[in-house]
């Protein structure tokens, strides 16, 4: 199995080491016209890892998560899910095949309700065909019961259960967030992609919210990777970090290893100060 | 709100009830010779409109894509339910049934093969191909005489269409379409409306879920058509022109996009009553358009989701809710 595993992209070099990584990308790159937004991207997500990926705004992360959802097609590099190539993946296939995702810029079905946002993505566990529909087959019922017990279930994790039947597009903003989470928790993924989960909730839902994060990891046994700017829910839970700039892999280690690199404090700083002197002109 | 729930078998017994009782007093009143022939004619055509403007909504209001070309969908059906009938290949009801499907059939696979192109296509697009569509098969009625009849029309249909045919066919298309939508399939074609990205997320199908409600839209506009066919007597392919599509997609509009309640109240005004006004005064039909446009800016003003919203209306409900009262009531009384 040692095969699968390289020790230059792994964020855990010496964890999970005998197993295949959920998720390994090699080399991928993305172009629009003439902008690189992601060249050389290599990292190796292990099992029931958490993971962040950080960098300073603009630097390529949302766009690394579309490649890895296959809503873009990469120019260059592949990707692996559980060791198989997603070459020819749509964004559907690579659902399937494991990986389920929340969106920075929060998708929710706005006009349903909240239980029906889970239920969609309960989808492909319900096996009923359009005639069992019609007819309200016994299938139905059956499966209709369990999807809806197991959404149930699944809200509850956030304490959302009794919400069920509003509008998702009247819950919260932080709500929003978490029923993103639900609702690609329901596709039974094997690794979940978080977009700035934390963004826009204040410090006491954010430290909830790492709990939450941790709770899920423990209790599916997936492999989580996020995305995120609020550095203490990065550094307090993730066991690897890879940085990003200018959609390169500047730095990659555990979060002792990324808080005293230099290359990526001249990151974060140089773009401060960047943006400073833009102020001041 | 506390509710008086209904055990579902109870309420599926009460919905069955309504119906059968719906249609039997329906039968006995145009059997019974208490309508005119003109009457008649005209509660059919609001069937036929009923199940054109709920077909329509399945892609207008729940999918959330615009196709113009239903009259086209129901012109293909027609033609292929009138030439089976003319051809007395079968008699009876026997006869009737089979000519509906033929109808329904044909014009799912012509859904079939327009969906699957159209839907690559978002918005404009998708609403232009479907017009041209509709033209065309027009266009191909009207140069085939020697099948459809041609300009001269398509004449000496049996007129199948009676209250009890067009109303059975009615109360089916209501339900299909009413039990895809609570299922998981009609939950994924609302999620596309919502969010198409976000649906495929979900490792849902999308270009299969909108294949199918096109498919299913045009099964149901081309039972429509040949019931229309069946009730008219004579097809010409004018019946069939851009008009007719718009003439639908004002109802479903009026009626509130992705209200089958609102579709069928739709199909019932806006049938009936120019229908009605005809008797009244001699030519108003010239003026259809013009008050087609200020009623759309009315409710476009008052309610821009149209009549009924969003809202499905369910006799259940109505009973749940009136029960509901009824304990509240009881309880009120015996606090006090
Ligand atoms: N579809 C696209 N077409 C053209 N350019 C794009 C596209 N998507 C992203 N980009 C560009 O790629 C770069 C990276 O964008 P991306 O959204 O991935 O940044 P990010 O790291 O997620 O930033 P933020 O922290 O602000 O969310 C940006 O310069 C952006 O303008
Ligand atoms: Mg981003």
């Amino acid at each position: 199995m040692s095969s699968h595993h390289d020790p230059r992209t792994a964020l855990l070099p010496e964890r999970d080491i005998h197993k295949i990584p959920v998720m390994e990308c090699r080399a991928l790159g993305i172009d629009f016209g003439g902008l690189t937004a992601v060249d050389d991207f290599n990292i190796t997500v292990a099992p029931t890892e958490i993971a962040g990926l950080i960098g300073p705004n603009g630097a390529g992360k949302t766009t690394i998560f579309n490649l890895l959802t296959k809503v873009y097609k990469p120019s260059r590099g592949a990707m692996f899910l559980n060791g198989k190539n997603t070459k020819h993946m749509t964004t559907i296939k690579a659902n399937k095949a494991g990986i389920a995702r929340t969106f920075q810029n929060i998708r929710l079905f706005k006009e349903m309700t909240v239980m029906q946002n889970v239920l969609v993505g309960l989808h492909n566990e319900m096996n009923y065909n359009l005639v069992d529909a019609i007819f309200r087959a016994p299938k139905y019922w059956r499966a209709e019961r369990i999807a809806k017990e197991r959404a149930h279930e699944l809200l509850s994790i956030f304490n959302m259960q009794d919400d069920g039947e509003r509008k998702a597009g009247s819950l919260p903003y932080g709500s929003q967030r978490r029923l993103e989470i639900v609702r690609a928790l329901a596709t039974n993924p094997c690794i979940l992609l978080l977009d700035e989960p934390a963004a826009g909730m204040n410090p006491s839902e954010t430290s909830d919210l790492m709990e939450n994060i941790k709770e899920i990891r423990d209790i599916f046994k997936i492999a989580i990777l996020l995305i995120e700017h609020d550095m203490n829910l990065v550094m307090g839970i993730c066991e690897g970090i890879a940085v990003i700039n200018y959609g390169r892999v500047i730095a990659k280690g555990t979060p002792e290893d990324i808080q005293n690199d230099p290359v990526v404090i001249e990151a974060y700083l140089g773009k401060e100060r960047e943006n400073a002197e833009g102020h001041r002109h | 709100m506390e509710r008086f729930g209904i055990k579902t078998p109870v309420r599926y017994g009460i919905n069955a009830f309504l119906l059968v009782a719906f249609i039997l007093a329906g039968y006995l009143i145009t059997q019974g010779g208490a309508l005119g022939r003109a009457q008649n004619i005209m509660i059919t055509q609001v069937g036929v409109f009923i199940i054109l403007a709920v077909s329509l909504n399945l892609p207008a209001g729940y999918l959330g894509q615009l196709p113009l070309g239903h009259a086209g969908f129901m012109a293909v059906g027609a033609y292929a339910g009138a030439i089976f009938w003319r051809s007395g290949l079968l008699a009876g009801y026997g006869s009737v049934v089979v000519g509906l499907l033929i109808a329904g059939v044909v014009a799912a696979i012509f859904g079939v093969i327009i969906g699957v192109p159209a839907l690559r296509l978002r918005g404009d697009y998708l609403a232009i191909i479907t017009l041209g569509f509709g033209e065309i098969i027009r266009v191909i009625i009207m140069n085939l005489p020697s099948i459809t009849g041609g300009a001269q029309g398509l004449q000496q249909i049996p007129r199948h269409s009676s209250f009890l045919v067009v109303y059975i066919c009615v109360i089916v298309c209501c339900l299909v379409i009413h039990m895809l939508m609570k299922s998981r399939h009609g939950r994924a074609i609302l999620s596309i409306r919502e969010n198409e990205i976000a649906t495929e997320s979900c490792g849902i199908n999308t270009t299969y879920y909108k294949v199918m409600s096109f498919a299913v839209s045009a099964f149901f506009a081309g039972i429509a058509g040949a019931l229309f066919a069946g009730n008219q007597g004579i097809l010409e392919p004018n019946n069939f022109s851009f008009m007719m599509s718009i003439d639908i997609l004002m109802i479903v509009v009026l009626g509130g996009l992705g209200s089958m309640m609102g579709s069928i109240i739709g199909a019932i005004v806006l049938t009936s009553l120019p229908m009605l006004m005809q008797e009244l005064m001699q030519g108003i039909n010239q003026y259809r358009l013009i008050v087609y446009a200020l009623l759309l800016i009315v409710v476009m003003i008052f309610k821009p989701s149209g009549l009924m919203g969003t809202y499905d209306f369910s006799m259940s409900h109505v009973l749940e809710k009136a029960g509901g009262l009824v304990l509240r009531g009881k309880k009120k009384g015996g606090d006090a």
